[in-house]
């Protein structure tokens, strides 16, 4: 399952960091954040449940960028 | 601006005021150290309390976290100095937070001022659609509107939904989609897609798709998503940020311990502990790899907006660069280099005949160019009438080639000839019109032709009246496209399935040296196959390549191979190219998909253009890498020795970042072509 999330993140190395962070995330099979259209794509490992992984991910990214925001649901 | 840069700036201006104030005061002593702090806490208390957070979060090397070490140092060093009897600089301390946060400011501006740009660029999002209810015109969202809804498209509007015009006619403008500048007329009948904007009078569409499946949606869809796929030099900027920021802190503390004990140790020196620690502070002002890691993906971003206003979308960053690096351009013929439909290519009228039925007429011609247009066209004419209730293709062309058919002239006695043509009454004159079996059975004495394309043969009363050739003509940028890659060193080939001959002559025509014809699309791909084979070895040193060698991957050919098709029996193809390249691919979803790089309209001159945009954007790209690494470790190496203090490195620092994004932004505008 791929999803794509709008994000906010000041700095372009804040977002490769995000990006980082989100990876190594348990239930994340990928990430890719694109800073320029401030979107995180997110593709989960199967059986994932998206919101739980979500939490865990913007956990992650608060830790490498405390000014940093991921909208979902 | 949003409300958080403008809580900064005014932040920004009134430590900047203070700063000024204090710094031309007469206060002297502790006072003057603890004024110093109110500006720097104005403009910095951020930073600190991120690097409070960043060292409660374990990450030493956040970027805030180190700027608060730079600074809460010089200030630590000036105080020590005023202990010692000297006069410390606190004005240091502050300037150089209050210019890393202009920095910050301008690079979070230029950014959010470029991303809405760039996307008002590539705003064809239709956030409405008209229907008519019981007389009265709705606006709904046009998720709702279903499929065989009649929408209003007023002036000035944009069409919301692909579909086919019922009623009205007006002008569009497609510019959004095709980057094609001259208004489109439309009319009754007509196909109209998503994303143009009505400019004259309102028109009634029957929709045909949903909104979602609509060319406004899909071109949204690929834009937006672009630049998801990361190209090698975004990733080789993002690993050296992360190896960057660790190396430049190593090195400030090395420069902080091991030259002071070194000269104590060794040379029995005093260690100027004072000295080696201002330097290494200065190295971890110039730490951050901010402004390197924004200009690149703006670069990229700028680049596919760029090419996007100029109606060729690209998929990715990658792609981008990718076709930066294209030496050879696989074409397919039809429907690429050549119209891809049956066109009247030459009218031979048999001149003598012509003569006599005009002196007939009463017409008096004389031999020079015009009396030939004349015959010509009178050939059409009668070709044309001819064929006017025919649904032959071949009539259809002839039709197109003659617009003016219902000019009243009579047409009886229509009679199909299975397998050798046609015949009718016009104006009172028995036609033949058809192959040379029918001439031949006529007793008309026709003559061959060189040309090639099919020969359809005309006979006025059983006289032979000439010929008129109809073929898929080349189309009128071919040429010039062709030039215009070779003039950039790239190599074109033609594959096609036509025949031999046909193939010798388009090549011939458009300066192609290669090309193979008699390909069956299964054959296309292993032809293609075959040229990707050819340049596979061959390779060029480049930073990226380097990194591979050394890290014992097999590295990239640097000779891309791109294949431009028109999208039809050719996705195999444009997915094993090295970059797939559709034209003319409005409407047709086949090609959007499959294709890396789509061309909105069938222009074969953008394939230059794309190649030249991409071109651009990588060098802008690589002077901004080559540019601010550069400065970076002059700065390093200048402060290492002594020759650079902190002023100098923040102002190198965002001096780099902002020089950097105004050169980003030039990605945007398309390179003019020769």
């Amino acid at each position: 399952m791929k999803k794509t999330y709008k994000i906010e993140v000041d700095c372009a190395n804040c977002a490769n960091e995000m990006e980082e962070a989100a990876k190594k995330t348990e239930g994340v099979k990928s990430a890719s954040v694109n800073f320029m259209t401030l979107k995180m794509k997110v593709e989960f490992e199967d059986g994932a449940d998206e919101k739980e992984v979500m939490a865990r991910v913007l956990k992650n990214c608060k830790k490498v960028e405390d000014d940093c925001e991921i909208f979902f649901d | 601006m949003n409300k958080k840069q403008k809580n900064n700036l005014i932040r920004i201006i009134i430590s900047a005021l203070c700063l000024t104030v204090i710094a031309i005061s007469s206060v002297e002593g502790v006072l003057r150290a603890a004024l110093y702090l109110v500006p720097y806490f104005i403009v910095g208390y951020d930073i600190l309390l991120k690097a409070v957070k960043g060292i409660k979060n374990r990450r030493p090397m956040d970027e805030n976290f180190l700027m608060a070490t730079a600074t809460l140092g010089a200030f630590a060093l000036a105080i020590w100095e005023e202990a010692e009897g000297g006069r410390g600089d606190f004005l240091e301390a502050v300037a150089v937070m209050l210019f890393y946060q202009i920095g910050e400011w301008f690079q979070s501006y230029a950014v959010g001022k470029s991303r809405k740009n760039i996307s008002e660029l590539m705003d064809i999002r239709p956030d409405y659609a008209n229907i008519e209810v019981n007389g009265e015109t709705q606006k709904v969202d046009p998720d709702d509107v279903e499929i065989g809804s009649t929408i209003v498209v007023l002036p000035g509007e944009k069409i919301p939904i692909d579909g086919v015009i019922v009623r009205g006619n007006s002008t569009l403008n497609t510019a959004a989609l095709t980057g094609e500048s001259l208004p489109q007329d439309v009319s009754a009948g007509g196909e109209v897609l998503s994303g143009a904007i009505n400019l004259t009078s309102p028109i009634y569409v029957q929709t045909t798709k949903e909104f979602d499946e609509s060319t406004a949606s899909k071109i949204l869809d690929i834009v937006e998503n672009a630049s998801s796929a990361k190209s090698r030099s975004e990733n080789f900027i993002a690993r050296f940020a992360r190896v960057y920021t660790p190396v430049v802190v190593f090195s400030a503390v090395a420069l902080f311990l091991l030259p002071p004990l070194f000269s104590m140790g060794v040379l029995n020196a005093p260690p100027e502990w004072s000295v080696w620690l201002y330097r290494a502070l200065t190295f971890l002002v110039i730490s951050c790899p901010c402004a390197l890691v924004i200009s690149i993906p703006l670069s990229f971003f700028a680049g596919l907006g760029g090419a996007s206003k100029a109606g060729i979308l690209i998929k990715g960053s990658n792609y981008l660069e990718t076709l930066s690096n294209v030496k050879t351009v696989v074409m397919d013929k039809t429907g690429t280099l050549t119209k891809g439909a049956f066109d009247v290519d030459a009218v031979h009228p048999n001149k003598l005949l012509c003569e006599f039925l005009h002196k007939a007429g009463g017409k008096h011609i004389h031999e020079d160019n015009d009396a030939l247009e004349h015959m010509k066209r009178d050939l059409l004419h009668l070709a044309a009438h001819v064929e006017k209730f025919s649904s032959h293709p071949i009539a259809n062309s002839l039709r197109e080639a003659y617009p003016d058919i219902s000019d009243g002239c009579e047409v009886e006695n229509i009679e199909e000839i299975t397998g050798k043509g046609i015949s009718a009454v016009v104006n009172g004159k028995k036609i033949y019109v058809g192959n040379e079996k029918l001439m031949a059975d006529i007793g008309a004495k026709w003559q061959y032709c060189e040309r090639e394309g099919a020969v359809i043969h005309i006979a006025v009363d059983n006289e032979y009246a000439g010929h008129i050739i109809i073929a898929d003509v080349i189309k009128p940028t071919s040429k010039e496209a062709i030039a215009e890659l070779s003039s950039i060193g790239i190599n074109a080939v033609m594959l096609t399935g036509d025949m031999e001959k046909v193939a010798k002559k388009v090549a011939a025509e458009l300066n192609i040296k290669e090309y193979k014809s008699e390909l069956l699309p299964a054959d296309k791909v292993s032809a293609l196959e075959k040229i990707l084979l050819k340049y596979k070895e061959e390779k060029y040193l480049n930073i990226e390549n380097l990194i591979d060698r050394v890290k014992g991957r097999k590295s990239d050919a640097i000779h891309k191979v791109a294949f431009v098709g028109d999208g039809i029996n050719d996705a195999p193809v444009l997915a094993r190219a090295d970059v797939g390249v559709a034209m003319g691919a409005m409407g047709s979803d086949a090609a959007i998909e499959a294709a890396d790089v789509v061309l909105m309209d069938d222009n074969p001159l953008k394939i230059p253009l794309a190649i030249n945009i991409a071109k651009k954007c990588m060098k802008i790209v690589k002077q901004n890498i080559y540019f601010a690494i550069g400065i970076k470790f002059l700065c390093l190496t200048l402060g290492a020795i002594g020759l650079a203090n902190m002023w100098l490195a923040i102002f190198a620092d965002v001096g780099v970042m902002i020089i950097a994004i105004l050169n980003a932004m030039r990605a945007l505008y398309a390179p003019r072509m020769a």
